[in-house]
């Protein structure tokens, strides 16, 4: 492996950083088997992969509260299964199952888990975010101490609602954690073809937000920074603002032909991509060898084609309960 | 109004009902709080929550910045928190830039996380025209809003229902959006002392009669009352059904209506191409085709931006001369 890699510091918690690890491969192998399922009909729809920024869900999930709420975007499969959905339900949805995490009526896109407190799942960009800042009022009313996590691309940076949460989270101040995950394209367009301002953190500071800027690739920095951020947070000093900078190695969506970028770009960031690197360190460090590695491997693969299995089986939710869910069952 | 009050009942503004749905509101529960432009200090644009800033606290009564989408994107998450937000957009015309909360986030959460994250938010704001307040003040788009499923769409026209709909609209698991006319505010209706919660899922009749009915709501009842007395002196006996809720409509009171007289004017200030009125004439062709014994007619906003100068608002909005026009050829012309 990698010859150069800096052993991690004495310090750390040896169970701990491979557990990180593992994590990260979680996902990362799970979404490589929705790419496959995806190529095989099996999942239909938008299928947005969040391959190589899998260091910055980690992280930030170490943080999140069990009485938190998460509100993420339409590539949050990570942060779904980080947070807990299990990867059964996760898989079974985008195969539109009804023993999907939202019954087969979000997908891809739309996962939700009101025992996990994960609010979606929102496919408009910047749309989750009033959410997030609602949900941290209620908790700053009901003074219950949650926090609430707001997950967005830097593409949502350029949306109107942006900036009209960061300006209420700020003056209410609330306990939001706003995590912008920068892989530095929307969809196609380039962070310098599309802000007059491409120091994110700035814009979250004109808002008297205090901001970070966080090797998005380095899953100890994203851990160590939402740490500092929901501490803030927690403690009452209002919203926190972390700009993760990452890299996403696959297309925007499943059909995205990637004209936008080069091949020698996507290549040079996977050879500092968040497993790739964390791994050598892991094996500097002496806490991953071959053999560990195949056996975090097989259990991954194992949930895997569990879950698989699990959607395979799954019942089609009938027809029949198409008007289900339009308005709640119990009515006063 | 009578100067004689009957026993039971008190004379009260609309914004005087409105007013005291809402303190009740704030009063019985904990979990409501009030959250709009200039609701606190300025004791909100039309005056309905003077006052309650000092009375139950800035925590409570929150004034917010101009940014529709966030306070109402904030609503909906407060909600999903375990509050019982009561958002006030200043009027219809404003709440397009929260469209995207209302129609992409409130109504479709439900549904998208298979039954799990309801959104009990209610949403208040003012609608119509008639103060020559011009075209971007002075809309009826709540229709727009009573195309979306998953929303409720309500539109109190009298002291009983602005007051009551409101703590109905709070019990409600799901998103409901309030519209208040404008022109209604200042109008005075009798409030039984005992007054609570309504009913929102039925139209009700405001006015019995055989010939002729006029289907309308809002603040396009009262004209559609006033139309109906002037009818009567013609010797036409008008009926008048007040929808009260534009989503779900009550398909049931409108065709007992239609069956009664056999013949409807469909009275409404939003525009007549896509509006509630095309719905409603839809769905009377649907249900009760062979009921009628003329084909519906409309009498709708003209089809221009709301103009700022009385005589072309005038023109421009429905009338009572229009209504009364429209159900005299309706009647008349079959006899």
């Amino acid at each position: 492996m990698n010859e150069m890699a800096v052993p991690l510091p004495d310090d750390i918690d040896g169970a701990h950083a491979l557990e990180l690890f593992r994590q990260m491969l979680r996902i990362r192998r799970f979404e490589e088997k929705c790419a496959q399922m995806y190529s095989s009909g099996k999942i239909r729809g938008f299928l947005h992969l969040y391959i190589g920024e899998e260091a910055v869900g980690t992280g930030v999930m170490q943080s999140v509260a069990p009485r938190d709420a998460v509100v993420a975007t339409y590539r949050e499969h990570g942060h779904a299964l980080l947070r807990g959905i299990s990867m059964n339900a996760v898989m079974a949805e985008m195969y539109g199952k009804q023993e999907g995490c939202s019954r087969g009526r979000g997908g891809s896109m739309h996962l939700f888990d009101k025992a996990t407190g994960f609010i979606g799942g929102n496919a408009i960009v910047g749309g989750g975010m009033p959410v997030a800042v609602g949900y941290a009022l209620a908790a700053k009313m009901q003074q219950n101490g949650a926090v609430a996590w707001c997950i967005f691309g830097e593409g949502a940076m350029a949306e109107g609602e942006f900036h009209e949460s960061m300006n209420l989270a700020a003056l209410w101040q609330l306990p939001v954690v706003f995590c912008c995950e920068n892989n530095y394209y929307a969809m196609g367009t380039a962070l310098d073809r599309s802000e007059s301002q491409i120091q994110l953190v700035e814009k979250a500071r004109s808002y008297r937000v205090v901001a970070e800027e966080v090797d998005g690739m380095d899953v100890l920095a994203t851990e160590a920074a939402a740490r500092r951020a929901a501490d803030s947070a927690r403690a009452g000093n209002g919203p926190y603002f972390l700009e993760f900078q990452t890299y996403r190695f696959r297309a925007h969506s499943m059909f995205d032909a990637e004209r936008y970028r080069s091949k020698n770009e996507v290549h040079e960031h996977e050879l500092q991509g968040p497993l790739r690197t964390f791994g050598a360190r892991l094996e500097a460090s002496s806490l991953l060898d071959e053999q560990r590695r195949a056996e975090l491997e097989a259990d991954i693969a194992r949930e895997i084609e569990n879950a698989v299995a699990f959607a395979e089986s799954g019942t089609p939710e009938p027809v029949s309960e198409l008007g289900r869910f339009v308005y709640s069952e119990v009515q006063p | 109004m009578s100067t004689t009050i009957p026993a039971g009942m008190r004379e009260m503004t609309y914004r005087e009902a409105a007013r005291e749905g809402l303190h009740e509101a704030l009063t019985r529960d904990e979990r409501v709080f009030l959250m709009g432009e200039d609701v606190g200090r300025y004791g909100g644009s039309y005056a309905v929550s003077l006052g309650f800033l000092e009375e139950f606290g800035p925590e409570r009564i929150r004034d917010t910045p101009l940014s529709e989408s966030a306070f109402v994107g904030a609503g909906i998450g407060a909600a999903i928190g375990g509050m019982r937000p009561i958002v006030e957009v200043m009027t219809v015309n404003f709440s397009l830039l929260a469209a995207d909360q209302i129609i992409n986030t409130a109504a479709t959460y439900l549904h998208m996380s298979g039954g799990q994250i309801n959104v009990p938010l209610v949403i208040r704001m003012a609608t119509g025209g008639g103060l020559q307040l011009a075209a971007q003040h002075s809309h009826s788009l709540e229709n727009l809003y009573a195309h979306v499923p998953g929303l409720k769409v309500l539109t109190p026209a009298t002291v009983e229902d602005v007051r009551g709909m409101l703590a109905t609209a709070l019990a409600d698991p799901d998103p409901v959006l309030i519209f208040e006319h404008i022109l209604l505010y200042n109008r005075k209706g009798l409030l039984a002392a005992d007054a609570g919660a309504v009913d929102i899922h039925r139209a009700r009749i405001r006015r019995a009669g055989t010939q002729v009915s006029l289907i309308t709501y809002g603040g396009s009842l009262w004209k559609c009352l006033e139309a109906a007395e002037l009818l009567e002196q013609q010797g036409i006996d008008a009926e008048v059904l007040d929808l009260r809720t534009l989503r779900p409509l009550d398909d049931e009171a409108i065709m007992a209506t239609v069956t009664r007289t056999r013949r409807v004017v469909i009275v409404d200030e939003g525009w007549r191409s896509g509006g509630i009125s095309a719905e409603i004439t839809a769905r009377i062709h649907e249900q009760a085709f062979y009921e009628l014994d003329v084909p519906v007619q409309r009498v709708c906003a003209a089809e221009v931006p709301i103009p700022y100068a009385k005589q072309l608002e005038d023109a421009a909005l429905p009338q009572v001369a229009d209504i009364v026009a429209a159900a005299g050829r309706l009647v008349k012309g079959n006899d």
